[in-house]
């Protein structure tokens, strides 16, 4: 019997089975940030055991509320910055340098196919997109992370999801990976590791990829995966150029972690992608899914454009091609946070961020922001957003306030017209 | 080991999300204690009274409890509460490892046991549980009814749970 990524990826990580199908894992990188580090460093210190398993293999980064907007964060971001520099962590964004974690990591160059890698932060799933396995953890596997460079999980089944046939013009990664939380529910992934082939998947560029993984988590997947291709090699090559001789010699053994034609798969599921449309999210669930079309006249007071799912450099670029020359409506407040400062300044450079501020968008600095509420663009109560975030859970943006998930596209056209409609990029 | 007895705090809905145990506003907390206050905050549920978690010690609850953030502020939030076990239909993944991890329990019953707590004990004034952890078995009792359920977890989460939580255990063992 073959093997899947993920198993070829346990597999070769393997440092112990305490139990039949449990798997304490070898870790090649832990990732942090300052919300859910700062209890495992007070703890480890208070525990006597203030020490990293590896400095190298830590990066971490501020990311959620950036610059510190009080007293209370401003020690978070602290501690995090005292213990990287006490422990040698070189890898350390602060503020001016700082992005979403899942953006400029693999921006950095962190994320390497057939890896390990866990974070305190659910959406760690993100960095599947390069076949990597990456999970995101509680506080204490972070810890356990940390000081002894493991983690326990239980032997991966896996879900396959192929996506055939191409995607109409105007449909975007998210719309596809909303449609399928719509199809599979929130739990319907719970426990496996979600594969995403098929051609579609090969024809995405590696951004769309990380919006298709960023979301297995809302299906309750322990990470979304796909296989490293020419274009993992490619968006890779200036960080592994001096590894090996050519494209083609890493393609090579990258392609070794490709799942096996025979694997054991625990569901395979099809779907044909000339049937996916522009879609959103209607209540308080990632999967509550429907075309955009069927929204009728619903009001939004913001529109919020950024996050680990639609922050980057393509989903800016789209929104903008629906911004340029319009304005938005006078009853909407639009916002804007490229994900990472290179983000930002690409999006300078091309002339985007001046299509969004003509438009009337606020441009934030990279951070987590609105997404859930922790910093600046919180909801006031029985306020709607439209954006392009990941979880539209109750009071998620706010206490009180009601979040629709959708892509960049009808997030901007959203903002033009006040309500939840479809961009003139969808001629379907 | 923590205590897994007592009363029980019923949450008839599926899907509860960590949002809702733990709002992301409180996040800025370095400590456990101070979550104390703000557990379910967010919660809207009928028939649910923020007081009833004062002097309750068992939740339980339906399907894909804890789904949504890795925030182990959710299990920390219960814990400082006085709750150290969640009996459901299902789990989130990160959940219900952060709860093993902590050393605390999340327990997963068939979803006709469920209903049947739901049918035959919701609506009973004062409900209480008390675990038999050796045996793992649950007796849960109102009144003169009683009832016994038959509970499985992995003999990892069992020695997690045995050794105060998965820090200690690695430590020792890696």
């Amino acid at each position: 019997m073959g093997k899947t990524i993920a198993e070829k990826i346990f597999d070769a990580h393997l440092v112990d089975t305490p139990e039949k199908g449990i798997n304490v894992l070898r870790l090649d990188a832990v990732f942090c940030h300052e919300i859910t580090t700062p209890v495992a460093i007070n703890d480890l210190e208070k525990k006597g055991k203030d020490r990293v398993f590896d400095p190298d293999k830590i990066k971490v980064v501020i990311d959620h509320v950036t610059p510190a907007k009080d007293s209370k964060t401003a020690l978070q971001g602290k501690i995090l910055r005292d213990w990287s520099k006490r422990n040698k962590i070189k890898d350390f964004f602060d503020i001016g340098r700082n992005g979403v974690c899942h953006a400029i990591f693999p921006e950095q160059g962190f994320v390497r196919p057939g890896a390990t890698i866990i974070m305190g932060d659910s959406h760690t799933c993100t960095h599947g997109a390069f076949g990597a396995f990456a999970a995101g953890v509680g506080t204490t596997d972070l810890e356990v992370g940390i000081l002894k460079g493991v983690c326990a999980f239980k032997y991966p089944e896996t879900m396959k999801i192929e996506v055939e046939g191409s995607l109409k013009e105007g449909v975007f990664a998210k719309d596809l990976i909303l449609h399928i939380i719509g199809k599979i529910g929130v739990n319907g992934a719970t426990d496996k590791v979600i594969e995403f082939t098929g051609t579609v998947i090969s024809k995405m560029n590696m951004e769309e990829r990380m919006t298709l993984c960023n979301m297995a988590i809302e299906a309750g997947g322990t990470s979304g995966i796909c296989y490293p291709d020419e274009k993992t090699v490619d968006y890779l090559w200036k960080f592994i150029e001096s590894d090996f001789g050519s494209k083609a010699d890493a393609l090579k053994e990258y392609s070794k972690w490709i799942s096996d034609e025979d694997a054991d798969y625990a569901q395979i599921i099809k779907i044909d992608a000339s049937e996916v449309v522009p879609v959103a999210t209607f209540g308080f669930k990632p999967d509550q899914v429907k075309p955009v079309s069927e929204f009728e006249n619903v009001k939004v007071d913001q529109i919020y454009i950024g996050s680990c799912t639609n922050g980057r450099l393509s989903d800016l670029e789209i929104a903008a091609k629906v911004l340029e020359g319009q304005k938005i409506s006078d009853d909407v407040r639009g916002i804007v946070s490229p994900a990472t400062p290179e983000i930002f300044k690409q999006a300078l450079d091309k002339g985007i961020i001046k299509v969004f501020m003509d438009a009337g968008f606020c441009v934030t600095n990279p951070t987590c922001g609105a997404c859930l509420g922790m910093s600046n663009g919180v909801l006031a109560e029985g306020e709607v957003c439209a954006s392009t975030t990941n979880r539209n859970f109750n009071g998620r943006m706010g206490k009180g306030g009601m979040v629709h998930l959708m892509s960049p596209a009808t997030a901007a056209q959203t903002a033009i017209k006040g309500y939840i409609d479809n961009s003139p990029l969808f001629k379907g | 080991m923590k205590n897994f007895n007592g009363k029980v705090l019923f949450l008839d809905r599926d899907d509860i999300n960590t949002d809702e145990i733990i709002p992301a506003k409180y996040l800025t907390e370095i400590s456990k204690e101070a979550l104390k206050p703000y557990l379910l905050e967010d919660l809207k549920l009928e028939g649910f009274n923020l007081k009833d978690i004062e002097d309750s010690s068992v939740v339980i609850t339906r399907g894909n409890f804890g789904c949504g953030s890795s925030r182990e502020h959710a299990p920390w939030a219960f814990e400082v509460n006085g709750i150290n076990l969640v009996i459901g239909e299902s789990f989130a993944r990160i959940f219900r490892q952060n709860m093993f991890n902590c050393g605390m329990m999340a327990v997963s019953l068939q979803k006709d046991q469920i209903e049947m707590l739901f049918d035959e004990f919701a609506k009973e004034k004062d409900v209480y549980i008390e675990t038999d952890f050796e045996n793992k078995k649950f007796t849960i009792r109102a009144g003169s009814k009683k009832k016994d359920i038959v509970f499985s977890i992995s003999e990892f989460d069992s020695k997690l749970v045995k050794s105060g939580g998965w820090l200690d255990f690695a430590d020792k063992n890696y």
